[in-house]
């Protein structure tokens, strides 16, 4: 319980404090600060969920009860989404530094805002945090719906007309999402109580899960189909992923690469766990891949139409967040396909995409300060001005697009095998919207790494090393996968589908 | 029910639907009593409807030269389906041989026909004012009508039967029961009932204002007898609307069988209902205002959508298969 | 199903729960804010009675907390921030034009259906109750969606959201006499943040847009050239 408590608390305390603070500078240490120390809570949690394979505890067990008390479960499946979490977190807020004190200096926002942004960002992190490890769905739902509240104020920081549009388009679709899964939550709930006795670990996943079979399959239908909408529209699944591209795009660009890098694999995590609790209950019906299915026709359509969107885009972080909905499609996939193959690769595909594309976001902030805008008809000739910030566009983008020595093409190569085997007509379907998605890449990133800058195009000061880190952990992940991940990821596999790969 | 079809039966009928006739004014003055109480004023005697019926039946009928024998004919049409669709209504008594015929359908139509040629006598002069009122009579009707039949339906299908007398029976027989359907029909059919009878918020029975009257409109041609009956017909329809509200919805005190006790006490628990009723007609009468027309739509609307919401909350809530 | 035979405070039940239905109906059409945020505090007072009468029906305590609480929160706090805030923004005399109310009115009607088609499936013969309940919530949730799609002013939208909210916790309530008091707590502080943040929107739309009309949130489009 220690390290989890680390884990949780240090980022809520640390929102609370920096909501004190004053400094600007001091705070954007702070915050790094705070960072660092969860991530070291993260990593002290993973050790230990590596040595005992299971950490659960409950929080105030001696007030309410043994099941009525907050309760925690970290298991393979979430601890590395849990670490992952706590790193990008980390490199972030080393970017987040010097870009806010820029946006500081040239005036886009006072130090009040200043402090509600790394309040925010803590509180953000926190919120899904305790959405990754609470082992209670209820609590769950909280927690997602709580990582919008703190998410919102932020997409609208800079007060324009657009950014408070996108923030209140956020806001509202989020909102409705989560109120469905919030009646699908409470659907769930009403299935438990017909089979589990004590009326407060109906919420509890542990409990749910070891009883899944006797959960109403009837019930547990309707409940799911809420359930993925709502948690679905977090996940940016089209077509309720109007939000996203509006958020990514107005918000300060740290919010970005941690929306897109960890809010994204939150949501779909809920949808992981859910599919768990839903398979179980449907075993024994005549539609005992309902949800699979389901998971399927929506990610399959999001990466398709995310793909073709990716072509119209005029503004350089709503590609981005398109190529987020798109992959995002492809995990959803995966994760409906089922089977130990096509699961190791989404979960692998989480990773990947996570760190490729925050560090995406964080070049695109520094390419969208040097050009003074984000349109990208006006970025031009990056790697003239500023070599490290065009090459890491530049290897970003071949990272995301699934070029072979990265992670992602080596996530991507498993899912396309997998879906060889076992549904070999979708992998048409597949490659050609890989290859739209390739395309519309390019076609924008060209211009804007090699065109010619304009006139008198300075560079900006910039802080490339969690890009570097972040791409090189992707490229080593292409090359060759640790073993101690490796094992971590099965485990997780085995966790959702029964059966391990490796 | 062959064994009502009895002398006595027939006799208690008679007596009851002559009873519509001669305590619908009485309804009518008491009305107008008690919103004269509410807007501190003395009021006419409770009698005075009766006294303006007996004037108008002793003057001469005048009719206009362009007038059609419709226009002659009209107040009697009127007058007789509004009396025999209150017939179909259990005023003091349940099972009467009328019960027969005391059927949901029956009663919509029967005020229908009285509608219709309420509206052709209107029109049948040929004066602006007789034109206007008889379409906007038409328009409330239109709209009206739907949501009347919506809501006893509801009732309907709660008792298995559209015959009046065997939904109140149904209702006795289950004793106390609280439907959210009943809530809606009853809401429904007391906007109904205000559209219908020409109750303010949807029309003013007392102003002759040209801009905004609809049923005094088509009555500004009559004179003498043919304007007292009119005029009777509208008290009986408001008595009767007033009967359907108070003895489907609170049927207790209804006469259960022919003795004079019973019949006494149905009538004692009639009064009294109506009496009530009444009442908190004439404090929504003086606590709002009469909207426009336009609004009118909006106002039956409601009342649709209330029955609308009757039905389904009886198939949702209360059936569920 | 007999609803003879159901003890008197379940038909209670029932016809706390069909005014609840009726309200999200004079919600969806009410033109005029002040009214339409007095239909909803109504609203929130009888989710909270329905909550009082399970507690009181299943002798279930801390259900009399949360119908406290309800109470507190969607009856007497968010209206009169909801107040508060109409008041700061001079919106008092404010209504809305709607297109075409009957034809929306006739889509919530057919919501309603289609939420009783969707749970109809939930075959528990003792279940019948709950399931009927279950309907009218979800007729609730949805209407409270439709709402949100169709107006267009801001403080109708929320409206529309919260009592969304209302219908989840009448859902809540009466198919499980109530959610674990963690969520329950957590879910209500959720609630309460959210009003408080659409309030900071509601003067952030104000600046930014002149209005709270959200139709004229138009400037990101698709390939609009946002930032040209």
């Amino acid at each position: 319980m220690t390290p989890l408590m680390l884990v949780l608390l240090t980022p809520l305390l640390g929102a609370l404090a920096l909501g004190l603070l004053r400094r600007p500078v001091v705070a954007g240490w702070f915050n790094l600060g705070v960072s660092v120390v969860s991530l070291g809570g993260a990593l002290w949690l993973g050790a230990a969920v590596a040595v005992s394979g299971e950490v659960s505890g409950t929080l105030g067990a001696q007030l309410f009860g043994p099941s009525a008390g907050l309760g925690f479960r970290v298991d393979a499946f979430n601890v590395y989404l849990v670490v992952l979490t706590a790193f990008v977190g980390v490199t972030t807020s080393i970017f987040s530094r010097p870009y806010m004190r820029y946006v500081l200096g040239i005036g886009r926002i006072g130090p009040r805002r200043m402090r509600t942004y790394h309040s925010m960002y803590q509180l953000f992190m926190f919120t899904m945090l305790l959405a990754l490890t609470t082992d209670n769905l209820g609590v769950m739902w909280v927690a997602v719906e709580g990582a919008t509240l703190a998410t919102v104020l932020l997409v609208s920081l800079y007060r324009t007309p657009e950014a408070v549009e996108a923030a209140w388009k956020y806001f509202i679709l989020c909102g409705v999402g989560i109120a469905l899964a919030l009646f699908g939550t409470v659907l769930t709930y009403f299935a438990a109580q017909q089979v589990i006795a004590d009326p407060a670990a109906g919420l509890t996943w542990s409990t749910l899960y070891a009883n899944a079979g006797g959960l109403e399959p009837a019930v547990m239908r309707l409940a799911f189909v809420f359930l993925l909408v709502g948690y679905g529209t977090k996940v940016g699944l089209v077509p309720m992923h109007q939000w996203l591209p509006d958020a990514h795009s107005e918000g300060p660009t740290p919010m970005s690469a941690v929306l897109s890098g960890l809010l994204l694999n939150v949501a779909l995590y809920a949808v992981v766990r859910l599919k768990m609790l839903v398979d179980g209950s449907l075993a024994e019906t005549a539609s005992p891949h309902l949800a699979g299915q389901l998971l399927m026709g929506f990610g399959l359509v999001s990466f398709l139409v995310a793909g073709l969107f990716l072509h119209r885009q005029r503004d350089i972080k709503r590609m981005f967040s398109y190529s987020s909905i798109e992959h995002m499609g492809l995990m959803t996939f995966a994760f409906g396909l089922g089977g130990p193959l096509a699961t190791f690769g989404a979960l692998l595909h989480m990773l990947v995409h996570s760190l490729t594309k925050s560090a995406i976001f964080i070049t695109v902030g520094h390419a969208a300060h040097i050009a003074g805008t984000q349109s990208i008809d006006q970025i031009r000739g990056l790697i003239r001005t500023q070599p490290a910030v065009g090459w890491s566009l530049l290897i970003g983008v071949a990272a995301i697009a699934g070029f072979p020595p990265f992670g992602v093409f080596m996530s991507e190569f498993l899912l396309l095998t997998a879906t060889m085997k076992s549904a070999p007509w979708f992998t048409v379907a597949l490659l050609s919207g890989l290859a739209v998605a390739f395309a519309g890449l390019f076609r924008h990133i060209h211009p804007m790494v090699y065109g010619v800058p304009p006139e008198g195009q300075q560079p900006v000061e910039a802080n490339m090393i969690p890009v570097a880190v972040h791409l090189s952990l992707v490229l080593w992940l292409g090359l060759a996968i640790p073993g101690f991940l490796a094992g971590w990821l099965d485990r997780a596999t085995w966790l959702i589908t029964g059966a391990h790969l490796l | 029910m062959g064994d009502l079809l009895t002398a006595p039966g027939w006799g208690i009928a008679v007596f009851q639907s002559l009873l519509y006739v001669a305590l619908a004014p009485l309804l009518v003055g008491w009305l107008r009593k008690v919103k004269a109480r509410l807007q501190n004023r003395r009021g006419p005697s409770l009698l005075q409807p009766y006294r303006d019926l007996y004037k108008l039946l002793a003057k001469e009928a005048r009719v206009a030269h362009t007038a059609s024998p419709l226009f002659r004919a009209a107040p009697y049409i009127v007058f007789t389906a509004t009396w025999m669709a209150a017939a179909t209504v259990p005023l003091l008594v349940v099972d009467l041989p009328t019960a027969a015929i005391a059927d949901i359908i029956v009663l919509v139509g029967l005020l229908a026909l009285a509608r219709v040629f309420l509206a052709l006598a209107g029109m049948d002069v040929g004066t602006a004012f007789g034109g206007m009122g008889a379409s906007r009579e038409m328009l409330i009707g239109a709209l009206a009508e739907p949501a009347m039949l919506m809501a006893v339906f509801t009732l309907a299908m709660t008792a298995h039967s559209t015959n009046l007398s065997s939904v109140i029976d149904h209702h006795l027989s289950d004793g106390f029961v609280l439907r959210p359907s009943y809530l809606f029909a009853l809401g429904g059919l007391v906007l109904v009932a205000i559209a219908e009878t020409g109750r303010i918020p949807v029309d003013n029975p007392t102003t002759h204002l040209e801009l905004t009257m609809v049923h005094e409109a088509m009555l500004l041609e009559y004179s003498g007898r043919h304007l007292a009956l009119m005029e009777w017909a509208a008290q009986v329809k408001l008595l009767l609307y007033g009967t359907l509200i108070v003895n489907v919805f609170f049927p207790w005190g209804i006469g259960q069988g022919w003795s004079p006790a019973a019949l006494g006490l149905g009538l004692a628990a009639v009064v009294g209902k109506l009496a009530v009723l009444a009442a908190a007609l004439a404090v929504g009468e003086t606590v709002l205002a009469k909207m426009r027309l336009f609004r009118a739509p909006a106002f039956l609307n409601l009342a649709l959508l209330l029955s609308l919401l009757g039905l389904l909350s009886h198939v949702i809530l209360e059936v569920g298969a | 199903m007999n609803l003879t035979l159901l003890p008197l405070l379940q038909q209670l039940l029932l016809v706390l729960a069909a005014i609840v239905l009726f309200l999200s109906f004079v919600l969806l059409a009410q033109v005029r804010l002040i009214s339409a945020i007095h239909a909803f505090a109504w609203q929130g007072a009888l989710v909270a009675a329905v909550t009082a009468v399970v507690a009181a029906t299943g002798q279930v305590h801390h259900l009399y907390f949360s119908a406290a609480l309800t109470l507190a929160l969607k009856a007497l706090l968010i209206p009169w921030m909801l107040h508060r805030l109409i008041r700061q923004l001079e919106l008092e005399r404010h209504t809305e034009s709607l297109q075409s109310p009957a034809l929306v009115t006739m889509g919530a009607v057919a919501l309603v259906i289609f939420s009783y088609w969707l749970v109809l499936p939930m075959i528990h013969a003792e279940m019948t109750f709950t399931r009927n309940i279950i309907a009218i919530s979800l007729s609730v949730v949805l209407i409270g969606l439709l709402m949100m799609v169709f107006r267009t002013q801001a403080v109708a939208q929320v409206l529309g959201f919260m009592s969304m909210e209302n219908g989840l916790f009448l859902a809540a309530v009466s198919a499980t006499d109530g959610m674990p008091l963690v969520v329950e707590l957590g879910v209500a502080f959720d609630v309460l943040v959210a009003m408080v943040l659409f309030g900071v929107f509601f003067l952030q739309l104000r600046d930014s847009i002149d209005s709270l009309d959200v139709d004229r949130l138009n400037r990101l489009r698709e390939t609009g050239g946002d930032s040209q």
